[in-house]
């Protein structure tokens, strides 16, 4: 799969500093954690494919800005939509046969994306490492003493506003409503005239949109190659976990709590770089055992 | 011609054959029973019709096909289905179960009409919205059930089983909606009982299933005279 | 058991084409084919231990290369640093890695379904980072070359065997002896255990079945077979580095298992042929990526034949026989339990 590249900050930094710092790549798991209880609510499933979906789009942002010279600005939005499209079109032709599958076909047909999104960045784009342009200025702040970068705080201003509107979303829109009650209760839902399989279709849309803002936040600080998004991957896995899987606000809180301690396991303990997979892995296999609804989610809910 | 018609219906669940051939009419704006005992066939029938079973035979609603249809479209038709067990959802708030039986309604003030009419109906209700339908009563989710299908404005309204568990004088206020819902409105009915008496008294037309076809049928009021049908049949 | 009542009729079946592949390499298969199949049959040996633990017990394990990690590290660390003979290094190999598998079994112990598979695929990807690490012991991310594999009879050395035959031979007889331990262990109480487990663990457990013992167990097994095959997998290449085995190659695996039938004698087998078969396999042997065409076959092999290839063969002889006779297939005679119908 290639190198996995880390995010670390200088650990000469001061603590606060890495707490800042850890919140902001914190932020960035916790994009691509929401994106992943987007779909596990709506089909129960963990879409194994949403890293290399969300490489994807950035690797079309990238196209777009290189190639198409659009501004960041431009491009951003216009590929959050292409996403969006791609995941309602991706559920529609390849989820919707496996819909309502055994757990195991679903698995490995995300696995199949997994292979297919990543096979297809590296023909199509390579797999030389391209630097990919940040929205933010790299000109740090000071705020109450702590240097903070522009950067930093774009990683967290984004995550809060996607947070807020899905939220926005689901509690007070019908059509948030109706995904909810969809993927809750679907046969209850077809009665009403839900087309349950159109909002599945949504969920993935959303899903996919939702990974697309999180690869264009991290592919400045990682640079863009077909392997970007693996480590961050298994982060989300350890937020989305961490914050209960079926709850997008535990997301957020468990994507941050993951950045914080990964900054301070890399400050304090030396050498430790390559170990914080592993730690990854650890944290999620801790949750599962002892609190499989996570830290902070619900227990699991029955569906009719 | 009737709003609903059935001829001939098979259905079947995996190998064993539910429904052996039934035919029936439902006219707009009546309110229609269907008797019998348990396994008769009458829960079947109602899933029939709103594609929630595999079925031969012709379905016409409006004089429209509707057999093989998804139950979705089905019901965007017009059809409200409050199913066996009610399928109110649980989780979700009493006023958002109200918002999903409007929830492909474009009319909003309608909506907003209607759900005052729903609080006329149910005056409980407007105090509740808020709360989870979980934490309700069996009638009082009944009553949301056939609340939240009236919310969609159907033409056809079919009920299953809506005494099922409830207290008689429960029962009796249910049926009292359900023949406003049917006079107010002008909404067909189509109900399934295994409470003949009160079931009787309500319907204008009766037909009674055994072990999957029609046995009997014809008007109500003639039916719940008829011993011999009452006791053959409806067990009183 | 239906894989045996399978293999019965085609007992002469399975016998010529082992005389086939024995012959093969001697008559036929220029060098380089012939070390491609030395490859086959070491896949062959960890889609048994996949197999076993999916197939048989029904837990998902996306895991299996960090124990092919485990058992190629073992072997080649003790071939360069210790100066064993790489032989003694597989049943080592093998050992390790299922000392893994228990560490990993009692975990897993708790966990099902979707979250077993996350956990063992957050496992998978992160095991290389691990073993770049540890660069005392592991070389880093250079790697470890070990000598090439010089045969004990002196067969390769006297130009009798080119060291691609030997290499052949040995993943050949391997995989012969471990195929045959499989089937006897799943046809033993242990593996009535296992598919009692993986049909309903509420049964299993009302049957007296210990889910801790058997399901560690499982773990144990398939490990071992992810060890040698690791071992093997080492041997043939003469070399080993930390991304030599990683996730594409725990996905590798399980999809050749799947495809080739879970929970059925013959699956693995077919997997490893499927494999050998499916474009581009050798860059799914050799450079461990997945890509589009695999990814793309995976998905229609799941829209057609989720039961994987025996599954499907299975169906149909199953349907064929409910025709003739009134009697009904009991479910879990394999594993189809587990991934249900071809979607309509």
């Amino acid at each position: 799969m290639g190198t996995e590249v880390f995010l670390s900050a200088n650990p000469v930094e001061g603590l606060e500093q890495q707490i800042v710092f850890g919140i902001a790549t914190g932020s960035i798991y916790a994009s691509l954690a929401l994106a992943l209880v987007l779909i596990y609510r709506a089909m129960e499933a963990i879409n194994f494919a949403q890293g290399e979906m969300a490489t994807f789009s950035t690797f079309i942002a990238w196209s777009l800005m290189a190639n198409f010279h659009m501004s960041f600005w431009i491009a951003f939005p216009l590929v959050v939509v292409l996403s969006f499209v791609g995941g309602v079109a991706l559920e529609r032709v390849v989820i919707r046969p496996v819909e309502r599958a055994p757990i195991l076909t679903t698995i490995l047909v995300t696995l199949g994306l997994f292979a297919i999104f990543n096979g297809l960045s590296g023909l199509i784009w390579g797999y030389t490492i391209r630097t990919f342009p940040s929205p933010f200025p790299v000109t740090p702040i000071t705020l109450g003493g702590v240097g903070i970068g522009f950067q930093d705080l774009g990683l967290i201003g984004v995550s809060l506003v996607l947070l807020f509107l899905i939220y926005l979303f689901f509690s007070r829109t019908k059509l948030g409503l109706m995904m909810r009650a969809a993927s809750l209760y679907p046969q209850s839902s077809r009665l009403v005239g839900v087309r349950v399989g159109w909002m599945l279709a949504l969920g993935w849309g959303l899903s996919a949109a939702v990974g697309a803002v999180s690869g264009m936040m991290v592919a400045p600080v990682l640079s863009l190659d077909p392997s970007l998004m693996q480590s961050v991957l298994l982060f989300a896995f350890t937020a989305a976990v961490l914050g209960g899987i079926e709850n997008p606000l535990g997301a957020v809180i468990g994507g941050i709590t993951v950045g914080v301690l990964l900054a301070l396991v890399g400050t304090y303990i030396p050498h430790a770089e390559d170990l914080r997979l592993v730690f990854g892995f650890i944290v999620i296999v801790l949750v599962l055992l002892f609190r499989p609804a996570g830290l902070i989610g619900r227990a699991h809910v029955t569906r009719v | 011609m009737a709003l609903l018609e059935l001829q001939d219906v098979v259905a079947t669940y995996g190998s064993r054959r539910a429904l052996h051939g039934v035919s029936m009419n439902v006219e707009e704006g009546s309110i229609v029973a269907m008797l019998g005992a348990n396994g008769a066939g009458k829960t079947t029938t109602l899933r029939a019709i709103t594609g929630l079973v595999k079925v031969q035979g012709a379905i016409r609603f409006d004089g429209r096909r509707i057999t093989g249809r998804s139950t979705e479209e089905i019901a965007r038709l017009g059809i409200a289905h409050v199913p066996e067990g009610r399928g109110t959802m649980s989780q979700l708030s009493v006023l958002e179960n109200l918002h999903m039986g409007a929830c492909l309604r474009r009319d909003g003030r309608a909506v907003r009409q209607d759900l005052d009419r729903v609080y006329a109906y149910f005056p409980w209700m407007k105090s509740r919205l808020a709360q989870p339908a979980a934490l309700l009563s069996g009638g009082e989710q009944q009553m949301l059930a056939i609340a939240r299908a009236a919310m969609m404005r159907p033409r056809l309204l079919l009920l299953d089983e809506p005494s099922l568990g409830l207290a008689p004088i429960v029962v009796r206020g249910i049926f009292k909606i359900i023949e406003a819902i049917n006079s107010e409105q002008g909404v067909t009915i189509l109900l399934v009982e295994q409470n003949a008496r009160i079931a009787l008294k309500t319907a204008g037309r009766a037909y009674v299933l055994e072990v999957g076809v029609v046995a009997v049928s014809g008007q109500a009021r003639e039916l719940a005279q008829d011993e011999s049908v009452r006791r053959s049949y409806l067990g009183y | 058991m239906r894989a045996t009542s399978l293999l019965k009729p085609g007992n002469a079946l399975s016998l010529f084409l082992l005389l086939v592949a024995a012959l093969a390499p001697l008559y036929v298969l220029g060098r380089f084919p012939t070390l491609e199949w030395a490859y086959v049959w070491a896949l062959l040996i960890g889609m048994i231990g996949v197999n076993i633990l999916t197939g048989y017990c029904g837990q998902i394990s996306l895991g299996n290369s960090a124990f092919m990690a485990i058992g190629g590290y073992a072997t080649a660390i003790l071939t360069y640093r210790a100066g064993w003979n790489y032989l003694l290094t597989i049943p080592v190999a093998g050992v390790l890695a299922s000392v893994g598998g228990v560490m990993l079994g009692i975990p897993a112990l708790k966990l099902r379904g979707i979250y077993l598979a996350t956990a063992t695929f957050a496992l998978a990807i992160s095991a290389p980072s691990v073993i770049r690490h540890f660069d005392q012991l592991s070389g880093g991310s250079q790697g470890i070359s070990i000598p090439p594999a010089e045969d004990p009879f002196g067969l390769v050395r006297s130009q009798a065997l080119t060291s691609e035959q030997w290499l052949f031979y040995t993943s050949l007889v391997l995989a012969v002896v471990l195929f045959l331990f499989s089937r006897a262990l799943l046809r033993s109480h242990v593996g009535r255990a296992f598919r009692s487990i993986r049909d309903s663990e509420t049964a299993a457990v009302a049957n007296g079945v210990s889910l801790t013992f058997y399901k560690t167990l499982a773990f144990a097994i398939s490990a071992f077979y992810a060890g040698v095959a690791g071992s093997l997998y080492t041997i043939n290449t003469a070399y080993i580095s930390p991304d030599s085995f990683d996730v594409g190659f725990s996905l590798a695996l399980v999809v050749g298992a799947v495809i080739g039938g879970l929970g059925t004698g013959i699956g693995p087998i077919l997997g490893a042929v499927f494999t050998v078969w499916s474009p581009r396999y050798t860059q799914i042997l050799f450079n461990a990526k997945p890509d589009i065409a695999f990814g793309v076959l995976l998905i229609v092999v799941m829209y057609t034949m989720p039961s994987g290839i025996a599954g499907g063969v299975y169906r149909l002889w199953a349907w064929y026989q409910r025709r003739r006779a009134a009697g009904r297939p009991k479910s879990g005679e394999d594993g189809t339990i587990l991934l249900g119908k071809p979607a309509s």
